[in-house]
């Protein structure tokens, strides 16, 4: 330990030889941070349920949590569960972003069609994700389609809303170098509105990739055999609260790291 | 053709509101062929306005705005290149992408020649070495360097120019004054170039037009005689400025 700390020392030390000190060196580990309120909350949770304030019937202890699902990951059991779920927010997603794309596009290049289809998809949006399964169902079956359509029009609502208001409004100010200049219509929208609108377009797929994530426990707790979601009804109905927590975890686990993967192609491509 | 036919320029009786602000109120203005003509008055008087009619980005005005004759709301506004106030770059270009903005469309941006130009002009206006820089990583005279560039690789058969060298320094004003007046005698340009600066204008143009008052008008147009090239130092240029501090009531 002390070692470590040493090396870390004389490391950070050697970088931020002309920033002020240690500190730059320590914020390096700020993150760590928030780490402390939920570490802190496991312990609270242990100890609640280990003194029985809570019965291990309703909340499991966590390490009960983490000893289930490692038993399910070595038995395999949990893989098809896992891969089957983010194979259908997968496709789902690039579904949803492609049409949101096509939509968000031509409404926001065009105020005729932007007339026409703004208030019914405004309208749209606002309906529960939950409120179309039933509808869903009977049109596509409960097969895999089904699915994959319920999280594509997740998906598609945040990439159209903010992919059409960003590429309407890119400044005038800009639209007017394009048009002094004489780019033209395709080159001003290739080279001017089109890279204006990409921070927009990318702040929707990672709404639309949050979205998709709850419209795949909607999907898959009502109609499905496999699937995180059905890990989760299944633990309800054999009254196994391990289960139920263990597969909580796997959709934070798995929508964090999907968050976290847009938001890196975000700081990539938005670096300006 | 109209009787405006014969200047490269021709403004008559322009009057230009937004809303109930008269910008611009009966301005007559003619340029000829390769001129040089420097317009100054004090802020708000509608210096831009007058450029942004020209340069075609006004819709509704009254009174006539041609080029070589024909409408700027017809096309004519084609042959003109503008250096807007602000920079306006891309942000999310560099430097030699956002200058390439400015070649005309018949110019290939992939060919040698015009990588060269656009490398020619960068250099021209003493930002080599940052070719590769998003705006965000230049200082405020430097974008408008990259804007002053954009413009230049247009080569428009008229070139409006609206404070160009606000943000410089006094030395980098005078290397791309000196610039602007190479380009312009090499090219045979005609040139019209706001201001706020009294030396500037008569160093650089034929005629300097004194806009006044709120809403804008002409107030006077001087005449600058001194023989080129010129000597900042020049007694008639010492002249010429006096009569244009003198009409802007200074
Ligand atoms: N888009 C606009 N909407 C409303 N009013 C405007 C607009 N553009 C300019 N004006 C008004 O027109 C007048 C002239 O503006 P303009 O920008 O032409 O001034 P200017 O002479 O270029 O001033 P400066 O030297 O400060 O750049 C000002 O009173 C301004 O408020
Ligand atoms: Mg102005």
């Amino acid at each position: 330990m002390a070692t470590t700390r040493e090396t870390d020392r004389i490391g950070s030390d050697h970088d931020a030889e002309s920033d002020s000190g240690v500190l730059p060196a320590l914020s390096r580990f700020r993150w760590l941070l928030g780490l402390v309120v939920p570490a802190g909350l496991v312990v609270v949770w242990h100890v609640l349920v280990a003194t029985g304030v809570f019965a291990p019937h309703q909340l499991p202890e966590p390490l009960r949590v983490v000893g289930t699902l490692y038993a399910m990951g070595v038995s395999g059991e949990l893989w098809g569960h896992i891969s089957i779920t983010l194979q259908r927010v997968f496709f789902g997603v690039l579904l949803g972003v492609s049409v949101g794309v096509v939509f968000g596009t031509v409404t926001g290049l065009y105020g005729l069609a932007n007339d026409l289809l703004d208030p019914l998809l405004q309208s749209l949006k606002n309906i529960p994700s939950l409120a179309w399964v039933p509808l869903f169902l009977l049109w596509f079956g409960i097969g895999e389609s089904a699915k994959v359509l319920l999280i594509a029009l997740g998906a598609f609502f945040p990439v159209y809303l903010n992919l059409s208001t960003g590429i309407a409004n890119v400044g005038d100010e800009l639209i007017e170098v394009a048009e002094v200049y004489d780019l033209g219509r395709i080159e001003s929208l290739r080279r001017v509105v089109f890279p204006a609108a990409v921070p927009s377009l990318l702040v929707g797929i990672r709404g639309g990739v949050g979205l998709a994530w709850m419209f795949v426990v909607a999907a898959e707790l009502i109609a499905a055999s496999q699937g995180i979601g059905f890990l989760m009804s299944d633990g309800r109905v054999l009254a196994r609260p391990d289960i139920i927590v263990g597969s909580i975890l796997l959709f934070a686990f798995f929508g964090n790291l999907s968050d976290l993967a847009v938001k890196g192609v975000e700081r990539r491509v938005v670096d300006w | 053709m109209s009787s405006t036919g014969d200047h490269t320029l021709a403004v008559e009786g322009l009057t230009k509101r937004y809303g109930d602000t008269v910008a611009l109120d009966g301005v007559d203005l003619t340029v000829e062929e390769g001129e040089f003509v420097a317009v100054v008055g004090p802020s708000g008087c509608g210096k831009s306005t007058l450029l942004r009619v020209l340069s075609g980005l006004e819709e509704h005005f009254e009174g006539r705005a041609a080029v070589d004759g024909v409408d700027v709301r017809d096309g004519g506004s084609d042959a003109v290149g503008m250096v807007f106030q602000e920079p306006r770059l891309l942000a999310w270009a560099d430097v030699r992408e956002n200058v390439a903005v400015g070649l005309p469309s018949g110019v290939d941006r992939g060919d040698a020649a015009a990588r060269d130009r656009v490398d020619d002009l960068i250099e021209t206006v003493g930002l080599d070495g940052f070719a590769g820089s998003r705006p965000s990583e230049l200082s405020g005279g430097m974008a408008q360097r990259v804007s002053l560039a954009r413009g230049l690789a247009y080569r428009p058969e008229v070139l409006l120019l609206d404070e160009p060298f606000s943000a410089l320094d006094q030395l980098t004003k005078y290397e791309q004054q000196d610039n602007l007046l190479e380009v312009w005698a090499e090219q045979g340009t005609t040139i019209a170039l706001v201001t706020h600066d009294v030396e500037e204008a008569a160093y650089l143009a034929d005629r300097v037009v004194v806009l006044g008052g709120q809403p804008g008008t002409v107030e006077t147009v001087v005449d600058v005689d001194a023989p080129r090239p010129r000597d900042r130092t020049d007694p008639e240029l010492l002249a010429a400025r006096d009569a244009i501090t003198d009409a802007l009531g200074l």
